[in-house]
C-alpha cells in the first residue's frame, strides 16, 4: 500500500527546524524549582545544603512520629432501603438542555451522581452520549450555581419571594408578562406554562435559542406547512450532502445523527459498502473532517451553492455562477451522486437563512428524500425558537410595554446579538425574574432570582420525537435552596399541586396506573411498540422567490467572517465546565480559548510565515477582527482546510467574571458579530477586515505535544481500492513474516513470559467510525478522575487525558484529508515501559493489562520516555490535593472544593504529584464485572465488562472484551470479521499491543499515487537524525 | 503461621462439633433441651418476649401453667389466629389484652422445638432476673500476666553473662600483663576497656544493628494499627451480640455480602431488637481497663441517639448518627471488597477479624499490611472446581485432572498482581 504522509500540523508537514528541535527535546524538561538559581548562587551552598538536610530530616521525623489520625465511621440513622454503601444505583433520566435530547442513565454512589451515560433502552441514541452530556454531571457540582433565591442580589426566602412577586404580578395592571426560555421539549412543563397563561391572559411564551434554527423552522413552514423539524434517518442514506451542517458535532442532536451515520460507515468485509458523504463548508468542522469529499466556500456563497446543487439535481432554477472551479465540480459530482441514489439520499444544511433552507427542502424533494431519509410523519422538537419573536420582544422591552419578564435557561445578556439593547430593555421592565440556575450575565441584572434545580435534581419529562417520551427523575436531593421552575410557576399561578404530583398525575392519567408510571420512570423512556412508518410531505415552497432573494443578497467582501460552535463548549452555557474547557477541540486541538482561525495563505499576509516557529511557539500574533461595526482582538490559529478568505471564530467564550472560575476570562465573546437579516440571525459577516495588532497571546494547543516522527501509525485506503484488493491494507504486515511464521514468538529473542490463561483483555478501534467527537475523552475523565490542569499547564504539555484523539492531516495543504485516531495505552504484551521502570511500578498482569501502581512510582518518567505511543501522563503538580502537603495544591479551575469533589469516582484513587498515570482499561469496571460473575458462580459473559469510552461512543467504534473467549465480539472481529482491515500500531517494533485498529476507508476516487512508502520513511529517518 | 493453624483448628472444631450435635440429635431418644431452646428463643421469640416482664408480648414466666392444654399452646405458637378463631377463652383474652395484635405464627417449629423453648423458659423462670450482676472481674486479668516474663528473664541473664564475660576478659588481660611483667617482657600501659578500639567498634556495630532493626521495624509499622482498640461512644459488645446471643454477623453487617463495605449497621437495625430489649441482664461487662460497664445505660445511649422513649415506646426526638471510631483503616490507595472475600472467596469473618465473638471491645486482629494480604493470597485456595467462573482456566483444570497440581491458589489466578487492589 502506498503510505501517505500524515501530519498533525504544518510544522510537521514542512519539517521545520523548530519542529525537529521540539521532537528532539520532547522529554527534556527542567524541574520546576523556582529557587534553585538563588540556592546555587548562595555563598555557602554546602553549608546551606547541610542545614536543609538537617532540617528536613528533623521535620520528617517529627511528621512521621505524629499520631495516626482517628477516623470516624458514621452510619445512617435510618438507612434508605435502596442504598447499600459501596454499591452504585442507576436512575434513568433525560438530558434535555437547550433542546438537545438524550435519554440517560445516571450512576449514583451513596446518593450522589458521578457518571452519566446514554440509556440503552432508547432506540434513538442507545448508550451513546456526547462530551457535553458526559460533562453535565460536573455542572451539577458547579460552584457558580445560585444557592438561594435573591431579591436585588440579597438572599431571601421562597415565601418572601412568592409574596413580593405575587404582589408585583397583581400590580401589573394588565401589562403583558413574557416568559423567555430556550427550547422546552417537556409536554408537562408546557402544560404548567399554559396553566400560568390561563391565570394571566396577558402572558406569552417566547422561545429563544442562542444558536438559532429559526431559518429551518420557517422554511419548513413555508415548504410543508409545518413549523417543525423532521426526523433525519442518516442510516437510510447512501449519499449524504451536508451544506455546512455539522451534524456529527454541533447540529441539532449530533449523538442521534452520529449513530445513524455511523451505521453506514461500518465496513462488512464480506460485502464492503458504505455511504458517500459530500461536505460544503467555510470552516472545517468535525463533520467536514469526516467527509469523503469536502469543498470550501465563503459563507456568503452558501445560498449559491444550494441553488447550484438544486439546479444540478434537476430543479427548475437557473444555475448561479460559481467562480471556484473545484467547488463547481464538487457540486456537480455531489448532484450526480444524489440523483444516482434517488430515494436513498439526504441533504442537510446548517444555514439559518429561510431562503437557503427552502432551496434545501426543494433539493430533498427532488431527490426523494421525504419519506425515505427524512421522516415527516413524526417530527422532533429539538429547536423551537423563532428569531423575529425575540427581536420584537426586545423592541417591546425597550418601548416599556412589557410588564414582567421571566427568563429560564437563556442568557440573552450574553448571547443575544445586541445584548446592550436587551439589557436596556430589561432595565425598563417593572418586574424581572430569572429562573436560571447559575450566575450569568442575565441573572445579575434581574431583580428577582428564583433559581431552578439542576436537571439531575429535578422531575420532568421530555418528548424529543413525536411519541418518544423520556423522563427526568431526581438523582440527588437538591444541593441548594433551589426550587423547580415548574413548582415556582405552579405556585404563582395559584395551583397548590407540587410539580412532582402534577407530573405524576399527568402521567398516571396518560398511562392508566401507578404501576405503569413506576415502570416508565424505571425504564426512563416510553417508545411506540412499532416505529411508525416514515412519512413524506408534499413540497409547496416558493423556490423561485427564494432563489431570487438569494441571488439579490449582498455579495461578500474580500474577507468573510464565520461564527461556529466548538464541540465541547457549544453555545457557551457550559463554559464553566473545566472538563469541557480542557477538552482539545477535535479540529484545532486547542483548549481553554477561542481564537481567529485562518488559513495559511491568509496568515502569510500577517508575516506569520510557515517555516518559522509558528506552531511550536505558543505566542500567537493577535489580530483585530472588525465586522458589522464591532471588533474584537484574538490570537490567530492557522488551520489547513479552512477557506482562504474566511476567518472563523467560536462562540461561547468571553463570559464575564461571575460565570465561574473556569469560564472567567477565557476567550472573547463573538456573539456581537451576529446580525439580524430581518427574518433570522446570520452567523456570519459577509464583509470583515482583519489587521495585526502587534501583540501576541498564547493558545493552549496540544497538537505539537507528541511526535511519532513520521512513523506510519494510520492506515487507510479507498473503498474502490479495498474492493479491488481487500488485503492491500495489511500488505506491509507480510514483511513481518521474514522473522518466522509466528511474529509474536519469532520476532524476539526473549521467551514470551506472559501466559493469559483465563482472560486476555483486548480492544478494537474502528478508524472508519471514529468521528473525533471527544465523548470518550470526557467519559474517561469522569470515570477515572482524570485531572484538569489549566491552560498554562496545557501549554507546557502537561495535560492529563488518558485518552486523546489525535487528528492527522494528509495530502493537499489547502484541502487536506483528515484522520482521527483515538490513542490510549496500548497495553502492550511486550511493553517497553515495563522493563525500564527501576521500581517495577508498571508491570504486566495475567489478563494482559499494563498495570500502574501509583504508590510505587517514584517519578523517574523513564516509562513515558520509552513509550512509543506517548500515552503516559505525569503528574507535574498536585492537581487533586492528594499530596500530604496542603500547599502543593495546584488548582486553576476550581476542581477541589468540597462541592466539586463530589463528582469523583470513589472506586478510583486520585493521583498525587510526581507519579505517572495512564489508561487502565477501566480496571475498576473489569474487576466489578468479574466479581459479579464470580459471586454468581458463572463464567463472565461477553459485553459484561465495558470501558467508559466504549459505552460513550455514538458510532460503536470501540469494541472491548476477552480475546480468549472465542465467542466474544472482539475475538470474532479479529479472527473472522475484520481480518483485512485489522492492524496494530507500530506492530513491527514487537510491542504486541492489546489494542488493534481497523483501517480507515474513504469512499472517494483513488488519489493519484503518492510518493512511495520507503522514500517517505527515508525522509523521516533523515529528519530524525538532525 | 501459628494463627492460621489455630484458625484452621477452630474451623474444624466447629464442623466436628456441628456434626456430633447433628448425629446425637438424630439418633438419641430426645428429651426437651433447654440449651437448644435458648437458641431458638433468642432467634425467634426474644424480639417480642421476655421471660420475666411484659414487652410487646406477655411475660412468658409460667406460660405453660396458664394454658389449659399443652396442645393448644403448641397450636398457638404455630398459628395463633386459628386458636383465637376456635374460641378458646384464654386465647381470646390474650388477643384482646394486647390490642388484637396477632402473634406471628411459627409453622416451621416442630413440637420438639417448642418443647425445647418451653424447657428453656421453665429453666429461666426460676432464676432471679436481678441475680448475676454482682460477680467481680476476679481472675479475668490474672491469666494474661503469665506470658512475656521470660524475655525479661533472658535479658537479665544475658546482661549478667555479658558483664561476667567482660570482667573475665579484663582479668585475663591483667593476668597476661602480670605474667608478662614477671617474664620481663615489656608491655605498654594497659588500655582501659572503654578506650579499647575493638570494644568501641563492637559497641558501635551492636548499636547500629539493634538501632537499625528497630528503626526499620518502626518505619514499616508506620500507619499500621494492629491491636488498635479505641474507646467507642457506646460500649457495644460483640461478645454479647455475636457470641452469647449468636446473632449472625450478616444480620447487622449486611453489606459484607453485597458491597465492598461490610457496613456499620444503621441505628434502625439496632432498634429492630432494642425496641424491646431495653435492659441488659447478661454477665457483667468490663472495659479493657477493668471498669465495670452498665449494659442498660449503654442501651440508653442508643435510645438517646435515635430519640426513642422507652416508656412511651415511641420515637420522640429526631435521631442523630452515632460517631463510631473506625478501627480497620486501609490506605486510600487500596481497594478492598468484603463481598469478594465472603461470597466469592467463602472466607469467614474471623479469618481477618479474629475471635470477634469473644471481644467485648473490638480490636484490630490482623496486621492489614500488604504482606499480610499477599501471604494469604499465596496460600488460600480458590473455589476452583465449584465456582463456574473459573471454568475458563482450562490449563489449570487439565493440570488438576492430570494430578500435576492439587489445587489452585488465589495467586495462580492473578491474585497478587498490583491492579487487583490498587487502581
Amino acid at each position: 500500500m502506498e503510505q501517505k504522509k500524515y501530519w498533525k500540523g504544518l510544522e510537521e508537514l514542512h519539517n521545520t527546524k523548530e519542529h525537529q528541535e521540539i521532537v528532539n527535546n520532547e522529554f527534556r524538561e527542567d524541574l520546576p524549582f523556582e529557587e534553585s538559581e538563588s540556592l546555587l548562587n548562595a555563598t555557602t551552598p554546602r553549608r546551606d545544603f547541610l542545614k536543609y538536610l538537617g532540617f528536613t530530616t528533623a521535620a520528617a521525623t517529627i511528621a512521621a512520629s505524629c499520631e495516626t489520625p482517628v477516623k470516624k465511621a458514621i452510619p445512617y440513622v435510618n438507612k434508605p432501603e435502596d442504598i447499600t454503601p459501596g454499591v452504585p444505583n442507576y436512575y434513568a433520566s433525560t438530558y434535555a438542555v437547550d433542546g438537545e435530547y438524550l435519554p440517560i442513565v445516571v450512576k449514583t454512589r451513596e446518593g450522589r451522581p458521578i457518571k452519566v451515560d446514554g440509556n440503552d433502552l432508547s432506540s434513538i441514541t442507545g448508550t451513546a452520549s456526547s462530551a457535553r452530556v458526559q460533562g453535565s454531571v460536573l455542572s451539577l457540582y458547579d460552584a457558580a450555581r445560585l444557592r438561594f433565591p435573591t431579591i436585588n442580589g440579597a438572599e431571601t426566602t421562597w415565601a418572601e419571594l412568592d409574596k413580593q412577586v405575587g404582589a408585583a404580578l397583581a400590580g401589573l395592571g394588565g401589562a403583558p408578562i413574557v416568559l423567555l426560555t430556550s427550547t422546552i421539549i417537556s409536554p408537562s412543563t408546557k402544560k404548567v406554562i399554559a396553566g400560568f397563561q390561563a391565570k394571566y391572559p396577558g402572558f406569552r411564551h417566547v422561545t429563544y435559542d442562542a444558536v438559532s434554527y429559526s431559518g429551518m423552522l420557517q422554511a419548513n413552514e413555508a415548504s410543508y406547512g409545518k413549523r417543525a423539524l423532521p426526523v433525519y434517518h442518516f442510516e437510510n442514506a447512501k449519499t449524504i450532502v451536508s451544506l455546512d451542517a455539522d451534524f456529527l458535532g454541533t447540529w441539532l442532536n449530533p449523538v442521534e445523527y452520529s449513530r445513524g451515520y455511523g451505521a453506514n460507515r461500518k465496513i462488512d468485509q464480506r460485502k464492503p459498502e458504505m455511504s458517500k458523504h459530500f461536505h460544503f463548508e467555510s470552516m472545517m468542522s468535525v463533520t467536514g473532517a469526516n467527509a469523503d469529499e469536502r469543498y470550501t466556500h465563503k459563507p456568503s456563497e452558501a445560498g449559491a451553492v444550494a441553488l447550484a446543487l438544486l439546479s444540478a439535481v434537476g430543479g427548475a432554477v437557473s444555475k448561479p455562477a460559481i467562480a471556484d472551479k473545484r467547488l463547481a465540480e464538487g457540486i456537480e459530482k455531489a448532484a450526480k451522486a444524489l440523483v444516482a441514489s434517488q430515494g436513498k439520499a439526504l441533504v442537510v444544511s446548517g444555514s439559518n437563512d429561510v431562503n437557503v433552507q427552502i432551496i434545501v427542502n426543494a433539493i430533498n424533494n427532488q431527490i426523494g428524500a421525504n419519506g425515505n431519509t427524512i421522516d415527516w410523519a413524526s417530527t422532533v422538537s429539538y429547536r423551537q425558537g423563532i428569531d423575529s419573536d425575540m427581536t420584537s420582544l426586545v423592541s417591546e422591552l425597550n418601548a416599556g410595554s412589557i410588564g414582567a419578564l421571566f427568563v429560564y435557561g437563556v442568557n440573552p445578556a450574553y448571547d443575544y446579538y445586541d445584548a446592550a439593547k436587551f439589557v436596556s430593555g430589561v432595565k425598563q421592565t417593572k418586574l424581572t425574574v430569572t429562573f436560571n440556575d447559575r450566575k450569568d450575565e442575565t441573572s445579575e441584572i434581574f431583580k428577582y432570582a428564583a433559581p431552578a434545580h439542576h436537571f439531575l435534581e429535578s422531575w420532568g419529562d421530555a418528548e424529543g420525537r413525536t411519541g418518544y417520551f423520556s423522563f427526568i427523575q431526581p438523582t440527588i436531593a437538591p444541593l441548594f435552596k433551589t426550587r423547580a421552575f415548574e413548582s415556582t410557576l405552579l405556585a404563582w399561578s395559584g395551583n397548590a399541586t407540587s410539580w412532582e404530583d402534577f407530573l405524576k398525575n399527568e402521567w398516571i392519567t396518560k398511562l392508566g396506573s401507578q404501576e405503569a408510571w413506576d415502570k416508565a420512570l424505571q425504564e426512563g423512556i416510553i417508545e411506540p411498540a412499532q416505529p411508525a412508518a416514515l412519512g413524506g410531505a408534499s413540497f409547496s415552497g416558493d423556490v423561485a422567490g427564494a432563489a431570487s432573494k438569494i441571488n439579490s443578497a449582498k455579495k461578500g467582501g474580500k474577507l468573510e467572517l464565520v461564527l461556529y460552535q466548538k464541540v465541547a463548549i457549544g453555545n457557551g452555557k457550559e463554559a464553566n465546565n473545566p472538563w469541557l474547557q480542557e477538552m482539545p477541540d477535535p479540529i484545532t486541538r486547542s483548549t481553554w480559548d477561542n481564537y481567529a482561525v485562518i488559513s495559511n495563505t491568509l496568515a502569510k499576509t500577517f508575516n506569520t510565515e510557515l517555516g518559522d516557529d509558528y506552531e511550536i511557539n505558543n505566542d500567537r500574533t493577535v489580530l483585530k477582527i472588525k465586522a458589522n461595526g464591532k471588533e474584537i482582538s484574538l490570537p490567530l490559529l492557522i488551520l489547513p482546510g479552512i477557506h482562504p478568505e474566511v476567518v472563523a471564530i467560536a462562540v461561547g467564550y468571553g463570559r464575564n467574571n461571575n460565570a465561574g472560575k473556569a469560564a472567567a476570562g477565557v476567550g472573547k465573546n463573538a456573539y456581537p458579530f451576529v446580525t439580524f437579516n430581518g427574518q433570522t440571525f446570520d452567523y456570519f459577516a459577509a464583509d470583515a477586515t482583519v489587521e495585526k495588532t502587534g501583540e501576541t497571546a498564547q493558545i493552549g494547543v496540544t497538537q505539537t505535544h507528541n511526535s511519532y516522527e513520521g512513523r506510519p501509525i494510520v492506515k487507510e485506503t479507498t473503498l474502490e481500492e479495498f474492493l479491488k484488493n481487500p488485503h492491500e491494507v495489511n500488505e506491509d504486515r507480510k514483511e513481518l513474516e521474514q522473522f518466522g511464521p509466528d511474529f509474536r514468538k519469532d520476532g524476539t529473542l526473549y521467551p514470551d513470559v506472559h501466559q493469559y490463561q483465563g482472560i486476555k483483555w483486548g480492544m478494537s478501534i474502528d478508524l472508519n467510525t471514529c468521528f473525533g467527537c471527544g465523548a470518550c475523552t470526557i467519559a474517561c475523565q469522569a470515570e477515572n478522575n482524570v485531572s484538569v490542569v489549566g491552560k498554562e499547564q496545557v501549554i507546557k504539555a502537561h495535560e492529563m487525558h488518558w485518552l486523546r484523539i489525535d487528528r492527522y492531516f494528509a495530502g493537499d495543504e489547502n484541502n487536506p484529508e483528515v484522520v482521527f485516531q483515538p490513542m490510549l495505552c496500548q497495553h502492550c504484551d511486550n511493553a517497553p515501559c515495563e522493563n525500564v521502570c527501576p521500581v517495577a511500578a508498571t508491570n504486566h498482569s495475567s489478563e494482559g493489562i499494563n498495570q500502574m501502581a501509583y504508590n510505587r512510582c517514584i517519578g523517574t518518567r523513564y516509562c513515558a520516555n520509552n513509550c512509543p505511543y506517548k500515552v503516559r501522563r505525569f503528574n507535574w503538580r498536585d492537581w487533586n490535593g492528594a499530596d500530604s502537603f496542603e500547599n502543593n495544591l495546584y488548582d486553576v479551575a476550581g476542581m477541589n472544593d468540597d462541592l466539586t469533589r463530589m463528582v469523583l469516582n470513589p472506586d478510583v484513587v486520585v493521583r498525587s504529584r510526581g507519579v505517572m498515570e495512564k489508561c487502565s482499561f477501566c480496571v475498576q469496571r473489569l474487576q466489578d464485572a468479574k466479581l459479579t460473575a464470580k459471586k454468581a458462580g458463572r463464567p463472565m459473559k461477553d459485553g459484561e465488562a465495558k470501558t467508559a469510552c466504549q459505552v460513550a461512543c455514538a458510532a460503536d467504534a470501540i469494541v472491548f472484551g476477552n480475546v480468549n473467549d472465542k465467542e466474544s465480539r472482539i475475538a470474532k472481529l479479529r479472527n473472522e470479521e475484520q481480518t483485512n482491515r485489522m492492524y496494530y500500531v507500530l506492530e513491527q517494533i514487537h510491542t504486541l499491543p492489546s489494542i488493534n485498529y481497523l483501517a480507515k476507508i474513504r469512499n472517494k476516487d483513488a488519489e493519484p499515487k503518492a510518493k512511495g512508502h520507503h522514500e517517505e520513511a527515508a525522509h523521516h529517518e533523515a529528519a530524525a537524525k538532525h | 503461621m501459628y494463627r492460621r493453624v489455630s484458625i484452621l483448628m477452630r474451623k474444624h472444631f466447629v464442623s466436628v462439633l456441628v456434626l456430633c450435635v447433628a448425629m446425637i440429635a438424630s439418633l438419641s431418644v430426645r428429651a426437651a433441651d433447654p440449651g437448644k431452646g435458648k437458641t431458638l428463643f433468642q432467634q425467634n421469640c426474644a424480639s417480642c418476649h421476655n421471660v420475666h416482664k411484659q414487652v410487646t408480648g406477655p411475660a412468658l414466666k409460667g406460660v405453660e401453667g396458664r394454658w389449659s392444654d399443652k396442645k393448644l399452646l403448641h397450636q398457638w405458637i404455630k398459628n395463633s389466629s386459628s386458636v383465637v378463631a376456635s374460641g378458646d377463652p384464654y386465647a381470646v383474652k390474650i388477643f384482646n389484652d394486647f390490642n388484637k395484635q396477632v402473634m406471628p405464627g411459627f409453622p416451621s417449629f416442630s413440637d420438639a422445638d417448642i418443647d425445647d423453648i418451653l424447657a428453656f423458659i421453665a429453666q429461666e423462670e426460676v432464676k432471679d432476673p436481678n441475680a448475676g450482676k454482682t460477680a467481680g472481674p476476679a481472675g479475668a486479668s490474672a491469666a494474661s500476666q503469665d506470658s512475656g516474663n521470660n524475655s525479661l528473664l533472658f535479658g537479665i541473664i544475658t546482661l549478667i553473662l555479658a558483664v561476667v564475660a567482660l570482667i573475665l576478659m579484663q582479668i585475663n588481660s591483667n593476668l597476661n600483663k602480670l605474667a608478662a611483667d614477671k617474664d620481663g617482657v615489656p608491655t605498654g600501659e594497659p588500655v582501659p576497656f572503654y578506650k579499647n578500639k575493638a570494644y568501641i567498634a563492637l559497641a558501635i556495630l551492636l548499636l547500629f544493628i539493634v538501632g537499625g532493626y528497630y528503626t526499620i521495624n518502626g518505619a514499616i509499622g508506620l500507619g499500621r494499627q494492629k491491636d488498635y482498640m479505641p474507646e467507642q461512644p457506646i460500649f457495644y459488645s460483640h461478645k454479647v451480640h455475636a457470641g452469647v446471643n449468636q446473632i449472625n454477623c450478616l444480620y447487622c453487617h449486611a453489606g459484607a455480602e453485597k458491597s465492598k463495605h461490610a457496613m456499620i449497621p444503621s441505628e434502625n437495625i439496632c432498634m429492630n431488637c432494642h425496641k424491646t430489649i431495653s435492659e441488659y441482664s447478661g454477665a457483667d461487662l468490663y472495659t479493657a481497663e477493668g471498669k465495670k460497664v452498665n449494659g442498660t445505660a449503654e442501651i440508653q445511649k442508643l435510645y438517646d441517639h435515635v430519640g426513642w422513649d422507652k416508656t412511651a415506646q415511641a420515637y420522640t426526638k429526631p435521631g442523630k448518627p452515632i460517631q463510631w471510631t473506625k478501627i480497620h483503616n486501609l490506605p486510600d490507595h487500596v481497594y478492598f471488597n468484603h463481598s469478594q472475600h465472603i461470597v466469592a472467596g467463602k472466607q469467614q469473618c474471623q479469618t481477618c477479624h479474629g475471635a470477634i465473638t469473644e471481644m467485648d471491645e473490638v480490636h484490630q486482629f490482623a496486621e492489614l499490611s500488604m504482606g499480610w494480604c499477599v501471604n494469604c493470597h499465596r496460600t488460600t485456595k480458590v473455589q476452583f472446581a465449584d465456582n463456574k467462573y473459573y471454568s475458563i482456566f482450562e490449563q489449570f483444570h487439565q493440570q488438576v485432572k492430570d494430578g500435576k497440581i492439587d489445587s489452585v491458589t488465589v495467586e495462580m489466578v492473578g491474585g497478587t498482581e498490583c491492579q487487583k487492589c490498587h487502581y
